[in-house]
Order: structure tokens, then sequence, then C-alpha cells
């Protein structure tokens, strides 16, 4: 077994002629906990792939399928490098004892951070293929061809021989170098091809099952008993007395750590019933400040600053500026509101535990879960299952941590599903925002200086399960904040400065990633500074953009999606109309953090009622190499989607006690009635590292909203979601 | 209580507490996966069922009133389908699941239970709807990822493959 291994070490090199047969061992299923292991180890080709006796593949991805289509991206990239075809390779489900660890699923870093990794295993075990076949069939390596993992001698249909045959059903046990040769992206046939989603067939049939359906033998139904919406992070609520006589009648046990409380039951409805009804009474400190006298306090707290960026001199460049605007933006606490709430079960016994959860990081999870139950990590075994619309740190983690919790109470394995006022008011919100732009442009229509001074509090480090528990609540060091990748760096500006307040987060909301994290707060400040400096200089707002941005990515999504919307060039709000309905379009640029995004935004105002109907949105990415441009475009229909309901409808409610935005009317989100048509190009870049398509046009496509709201009414907004009430008041001045 | 309804062509008594909603049988008891907790408010239509060919919440329903009636759940759409359409055998999907495949209009498809039951019975009522009845019926189904538009093109699409097959 070890020879192989100590070859690769003592050369340093592989050469052709060795043979992998009697040094396999088999490779058996995926190990239960104590069972042998899969190897986990990133170097190992083993880790990533295996090939079966029928010469078809199962990849080993680390990443999550959310729904976004990364699992089917993944594994065109295994194929491309593999040549195999799409209906030869499978997946399977993340698990800490099957999938290697790539990180979490966030950042949009699925294509970008997996594919270099699953494309260096893939080609690793293409060359280690190719050399035992080159034995097979007596031709050198350079003189095979392969099509659908057979192999043959270029130019002859025989002799032939398969992967499944070289290899099938054992190890490579074979480190991945990073030195065997890639395809070039002008080889790719797979790569930048369009196949259909591999996981739909069975999410229209009702055969996938999501963490909602998942069951463990013997388990309970388990719910949680909080205060209806959470209060603020600082304090814990408290509980002063449990009322048991009120709950007598339903079978149920009530269970509690600390604060943390919870029912378990046989039958689902009487763990429903037994949460609703139970009495608990409350400690809760009313330390909010409410929606209203929110960004208020924020302004006026003593913040943590930090000078992200500071070119050129932007005192003196606003200062000697024909053209100086400034701009604001309040941009509210938002929330994921997955369509269906959150659900765990975990099966924990008195050395071990068995977790199934919705998490965007089995292994981040199995870290946190170690502290809650006091197990060693490796002790816990973390299965990834689908939940509902995941985008961002919502309340995954929390509904985890709470089955463990109640399991280990109970002695039993533990389902719980959050409840809809759980999953409301108990969410990691996408953070409020208050934003101060100030730009200057020149006399020519350049822009000269730009500055922009953002606060918001981090993210928080402790789940409410865990919290309510005992532990005591802590914000994240890191948190993303104002950043240069999406804020002024797209311009050609030779003063900049980025300033960061960094609010304490203990009076406010919970606060972690919402997809695009900021970034449609920034860019609704930014882009509209941006706009109003064009309206100034009487400039058309692409042509604008156009003579103020010089990298050609920034420039290429900006003039696809203005090709798009067959934008013709005027100035913003000089085609504004008298009538009660005015209409106007708005462009902008965006991104978070990486890819390239452009938006135009179509939209009608009723001056009367004040309601906003966005009629088409438009948003182009370049997100380098589009590994399937078609799920891109579906990615960027849901970014644009999701855009105008953030920007029409969402905003979490709350008050001095706690969050009253509970369910679907205190929260609305976009109906079907309310949606736009869009119109989603990808830019492609073969040649270009893939980034991530998953969160970049949201920024643009905010931004756009607010640039066409001006261009049908002539008047800047400062805070959003565009309600009628915010709306009118706006007109009104 | 016993209950005794037709669930997808087949007669189930079940036995489950008074005032139990619908879904909760559906999922626990009888381990179907088409119907989904979603809000248990009846204001998302994650749990859509067909009762006697017309979309219910199935949060909202308790078990007993579906006594004697014919639940149809995601599952049973094909039959029901052929059934309507008096084909031989049931096609492996309706032509709205069918649909949203062909437009790849799913991304999460946690939705998609409730979208495909109301336009399914849309469909049943409406062989040839204008968007606008399209809109009308599907507004009472929220989705999260933005499918809205991808939807509205798939009920289109299987509108018409609807009057292809009669």
């Amino acid at each position: 077994m070890s020879t192989r291994r100590d070859f690769i070490k003592t050369s340093g090199a592989l050469v052709v002629g060795f043979s992998l047969g009697d040094a396999l061992a088999a490779q058996g299923p995926p190990s239960a906990p104590g069972g042998p292991a899969r190897s986990l180890d990133l170097k190992q080709v083993d880790t990533w792939l295996a090939i079966h006796p029928d010469n078809t593949a199962t990849v080993y991805i680390g990443f999550a399928e959310l729904g976004q289509g990364a699992s089917t991206a993944l594994l065109q990239v295994a194929g491309e490098e593999l040549d195999l075809d799409m209906s030869q390779l499978t997946t399977v489900p993340l698990d800490t004892t099957v999938t290697p660890n790539q990180g979490g699923t966030y950042s949009s870093a699925s294509i970008n951070r997996g594919s270099p990794q699953i494309r260096a295993a893939a080609a690793e075990a293409r060359r280690a293929l190719l050399q035992l076949a080159s034995q097979r069939l007596g031709a050198p390596t350079d003189r095979l061809a392969v099509a659908r993992g057979v192999i043959t001698v270029a130019g002859q249909p025989q002799p032939s021989v398969t992967y499944g045959e070289l290899i099938g059903g054992r190890r490579f046990d074979l480190e991945v170098s990073g030195a065997a040769p890639v395809k070039s992206p002008r080889e790719y046939r797979l790569v930048g091809s369009s196949p259909a989603r591999t996981d739909l067939t069975d999410k229209v049939g009702g055969r996938h099952a999501y963490t909602q359906h998942a069951r463990l033998p013997g388990m309970l139904h388990g719910r949680v008993v909080r205060p209806r919406g959470q209060a603020a992070f600082g304090v814990t609520p408290r509980v002063v007395s449990v009322d048991e006589a009120s709950v007598r009648g339903i079978p149920c046990r009530i269970l509690r750590r600390g604060s943390f409380v919870g029912v378990v039951a046989e039958r689902e409805w009487d763990a429903v019933r037994a949460a609703r009804d139970l009495k608990v009474t409350w400690d809760i400190a009313p330390t909010l400040p409410g929606n209203a006298a929110l960004f208020t306090r924020m302004r006026s707290e003593q913040t943590q600053d930090r000078v992200v960026l500071d070119r050129g001199d932007v005192g003196a460049a606003l200062a000697g500026a024909p053209h100086v605007v400034s701009q604001i933006v309040r941009g509210p606490y938002q929330a994921h509101a997955a369509l269906g709430p959150n659900c765990a079960v975990a099966d924990v016994r008195p050395d071990s535990a068995l977790v199934i959860s919705p998490t965007q990081d089995i292994y981040g999870t199995r870290t946190v879960l170690a502290g809650v139950l006091g197990l060693p990590a490796e002790r816990i075994q973390v299965r990834y299952q689908e939940g509902a619309s995941n985008y961002g740190h919502g309340t995954q983690d929390d509904v985890t941590e709470a089955a463990a919790i109640l399991s280990q109470l109970a002695g039993r394995p533990v389902r719980v599903q959050f409840m809809r006022s759980d999953e409301h008011g108990w969410d990691n919100y996408g953070r409020a925002h208050l934003g101060d732009v100030r730009a200057a442009a020149d006399a020519a229509g350049r822009i000269v200086a730009y500055e922009y001074q953002g606060w918001q509090h981090n993210w928080m480090n402790v789940e409410p399960s865990a919290q309510l528990a005992g532990t005591a609540p802590a914000e994240r060091d890191g948190s993303l904040g104002v950043s240069p990748l999406n804020l002024g760096s797209m311009y050609d500006v030779a003063n900049l400065r980025l300033v960061n307040h960094r609010v304490n987060g203990m009076g406010y909301l919970r606060g972690a990633w919402l997809r695009s994290p900021l970034d449609l707060s920034f860019s609704f400040a930014s882009e509209q500074a941006v706009d109003q400096l064009a309206f100034l200089t009487k400039a058309d707002p692409w042509q604008f953009r156009q003579r103020n941005i010089k990298d050609p990515r920034w420039l290429g999504v900006l003039d696809a999606v203005a090709r798009a919307a067959k934008w013709q060039p005027r100035p913003a709000a000089a085609a504004r109309s008298r009538s009660r309905v005015v209409t106007g379009r708005g462009i902008a640029v965006g991104t978070h953090l990486a890819s390239y995004g452009g938006a135009v935004a179509e939209l009608e105002v009723d001056t009367r009622t004040g309601r906003v109907r966005i009629t088409h949105l438009y948003g182009a990415i370049d997100a380098g190499l589009a590994v399937n441009p078609g799920n891109i475009e579906n990615q960027i229909g849901g970014q644009l989607i999701q855009t105008a309901s953030r920007m029409l409808k969402e905003e979490v409610l709350f008050n001095t006690s706690g969050v009253t935005s509970l369910d679907w009317n205190s929260y609305p989100i976009l109906r079907f009635s309310e949606a736009p048509a869009v119109t989603a190009i990808v830019v492609q870049r073969l040649e270009e590292r893939s980034t991530g398509a998953g969160e970049e046009v949201m920024a643009a496509a905010a931004a756009a909203v607010a640039n066409a709201f001006f261009d049908a009414t002539g008047v800047r907004l400062e805070e959003y979601p565009l309600t009628p009430a915010r709306v009118l008041a706006a007109l009104a001045g | 209580m016993a209950v005794t309804f037709t669930l997808n062509g087949e007669r189930r008594t079940v036995e489950s507490a008074e005032g139990t909603p619908l879904l909760y049988v559906l999922t626990d008891e009888l381990a179907l996966q088409g119907p989904r907790f979603g809000c248990g408010l009846g204001q998302c239509g994650s749990c859509s069922v067909l009762v006697n060919g017309v979309e219910r919440r199935s949060c909202q329903t308790p078990v007993s009133a579906v006594t004697g009636r014919s639940v149809t759940t995601l599952e049973g759409l094909p039959a029901w389908y052929a059934a309507q359409k008096k084909l031989a055998r049931p096609p492996a999907l309706h032509p709205v699941q069918q649909a949203l495949i062909d437009e790849q209009a799913v991304q999460c498809g946690y939705c998609a239970n409730g979208l495909i039951v109301k336009a399914a019975e849309l469909l049943a009522r409406t062989p040839r709807p204008t968007d606008a009845q399209i809109v009308q019926a599907m507004n009472g189904h929220l989705c999260r990822c933005g499918s809205y538009p991808r939807v509205l093109r798939a009920i289109r699409r299987a509108a018409a493959a609807i009057q292809v097959t009669a």
C-alpha cells in the first residue's frame, strides 16, 4: 500500500510504466462513523473522485447545492478534464465523513474556489489513467484519445479500454501534483455549455428530500419556545417562569437549558400546539432603537473607525471642483426569510452525534456543535441536506443547534422545524447600513473626487440557541464592510477616500451575510451620486460612465446591458411627463467582491398613490469563464427579481422590545403580479478565471432602480424600500 | 379520531388527534414529500394540495375536513391528469412539471409544489389562460428565488402542450 506514496515522495514526479493494479485497495461505500474513513485529504485524487467499473464516476464536491446549480457546473468541470459526459457523472450529498472540506458555500465561492481544485484532481486522474492505458494498449500517451471514458489509439477504433476497466472500484492512491496538464479553454466542449440542472426532475416530482423531510428512527418532533421576535442582541432574554399547566393535556415534554426552552412530542402537531400554548414569562430589555430611531442612533454612536483607502487629496479636489454632489443611504435590515423555515434533525448520544442540517458549511457547523454539545468535533458527523431558499447565513445553524440541544436533553433523536415566526423573527438579518457619499466632477465631466463613509455593525458570532442556552453574545471581528472592491474602484478617479465606521452591535438586531451583503445599500448611494454628476454635467448616464471607466471588463458589462435595453442616450429626467403615472429608466454598475455587474431598470411611479412598479430589469454579469452560462442566466434572473423585492418591499420592522416582522404579511416580498420582465446577459470571458455569479448583479440593479426613479420624478431617494408612504414623502420633498 | 379519504387514487384511513392539519398527516403519517411546511398560516402556498380538484392549503385544512374526499398531491398529479384526459396510462410528469424542467424554471424548488398544484388546477379549468389569468391564479404563491418570469413561461408552455395532447 505504501510503496506508491513513498515512490512519489522520493521521486517527486510521476513516471510512465507503473502498475496501480495490485496495490489498490477496494473502494467501499461511504463509511459510517467509526468505520474505515474515506480519504478527505485534499491532496489525494481519491478524495475528489471515484471511477466505477461501469465507467461512470462519482465526484465528491465540498460545496452545497442550494438550488443555484453549482453541483451541475462543478460536474461539468470534472467531466471536461476527464472526457466524461454528464450522464456518466454523479455526486453525493455533503457529509463530514464523505466529502472534502472546501470551505463554506458562500461568497459566491463554489465555482471561484471550487473549480480549480476539482479541475486539478480530474486532470491528475486523467493523466494516471492514460499512463495505465498506454501500457495496456502499447502506445505512448500522446497518441491516445479519450471520448466518454473510452481510450483508444488516435485514429483507430480498436483496441480500446475504458476507465472502468482500468481502475473501476479501486483507489488511485495518488497525490494531486498540480502539474497534470489541463485543457485549454479553446478545447472546452462541456465547460461553457449549458446542460440542464441535474436536480430538477426530482424537485418537480416531489422526490427531492429537503431537510424538512429528513427523519431518523425513534425520532421526536421538537419546537423551540422563544419570545416572538428577537430583542436587542446584547442582552439575552431571561426566563422568569414556565407555566407547565398551560400545556396539560398535550402529550409532550418541556425541555430547558438556561433560557433555551423547547418542547418535544411523538406527534408533530402536538409539538406545534405545545410550543404555541406554553406560557413562558420572559424578562426582555427594551433597548432596541426601533425603526424610527435606528439611523439617528447609528450616526450618533461612538464607532471604531478605519480609513480603508485614502488616495490623492479628496478634500482639495472636492473644494476645487465645479460640480459636487452628496448622497445619503439608509438601508434597512432585511431578512433571509427562507420560504420553508429551516429544519434539522439530530441524534446526540453520550459520546457521538449525527446531525442532518441545511448548513452552508458542514465543517464549520461541526466545530460550533462541538462546543455546544461538549463533544470532540471528530465524534460529530454533519450531513448536509438542502433546505429552502438559502441566500446567506439565516437560521440554518440556529435550528441545527436547537435540534442538537433538544436531542441531548431528550436522549432521543429530535427533529426541529422552525415555525414561520421563528424564521422571520430570529434571523441573522442582512445588516442596516448608513452611507454618505460625496463626489465631484470637473467641467469636462470627469470624476475627480469620491468619498464614501459607511456605518454598520459586524456579523454576530453566536446563534440564538447557544445564546439562550448560556453562551455570551459576541460579534465577529471580521465582517464585510466598506471596501474598494465595490465602492469607487470601477471609476478612474485620482482622489478616493473610503471610511468604515464600525458600530457596536450589542444594542441592535442580529446580523450576518444576506445575498450580496451591504452591496445594495452601497450602490444605492454611490451610483445615485455618480448619476447625479452626470445630470449636473448634462450628460447621458451611460455615456458619463463610459467616459469615467477605463477597465474593459467594467465597460463590457455596462455596454452589454445598455445595448440589451436599447438605451437611447439623453440626460436623466429630461423626458419627464406631467401625467399621474410617470415612467423612467436608470443604469448602474456594481458587484459583490469579484465579478462585474451592470443593470438597467425601467419603472413606473404612480405619483398619487406612491406605488412603484418595476416593469423590466436587465442584468449583465462578467464572471470570467462562465462554466454554465444558462445557469448564470437563471441566477441573474433570480437576482433581479430578488433585488426588485428588496428595493420595493423588504424591511424588518421592530420596536424597542423586539422584531415585529413575523410572517409574510408583516414582511411582504415580491409577488407574481409584481414581477418585472427580466433580461439576463452573460459576458463570456474564456481566458479569465471563473469568479462568482450568484450575487454580483444585485448592487447594480438596486441602483438602477433608484436612478430610474430619478429619471421619472426628478427626485433622489435616501432610503429604501420604496414603499408608497416613503415615495409620497419623497415626492412631497 | 379515524379519518378516511382518497389520497392520489387510493383509499386511506388515518388515526389523528382532533384538529390536526392535513399537512402533518400527509408528511408524517403518509411520508409524502410534495406538500411541505412553509408558514402554517395559509400565506405562502408551499403546502398546497387539490381537494376534489380545488387547490387548498393543507396547513389550514383539518384532516377531518377531507373525510370522504379526494386529495391529490404533487406526487399524484400525473395520474390525476391522465384520468382527466382519459389517457391510457399516466405520463411520467404532469405537463406543468415537464414545462418547469424545460424552462429550467426551478431554483431551490421549495415553492414548486404549490406552483405546480395551482397551475394544474388552473389549466384543468382554463386550458387556454391569458397571462393575466395566470398571474391572478398564481399570485397567492410566494417564491423566494425569483422564478416568477420563468414559471410564467412554463405555464404558457404547459398550456400549449396540453392543447397538442387534446
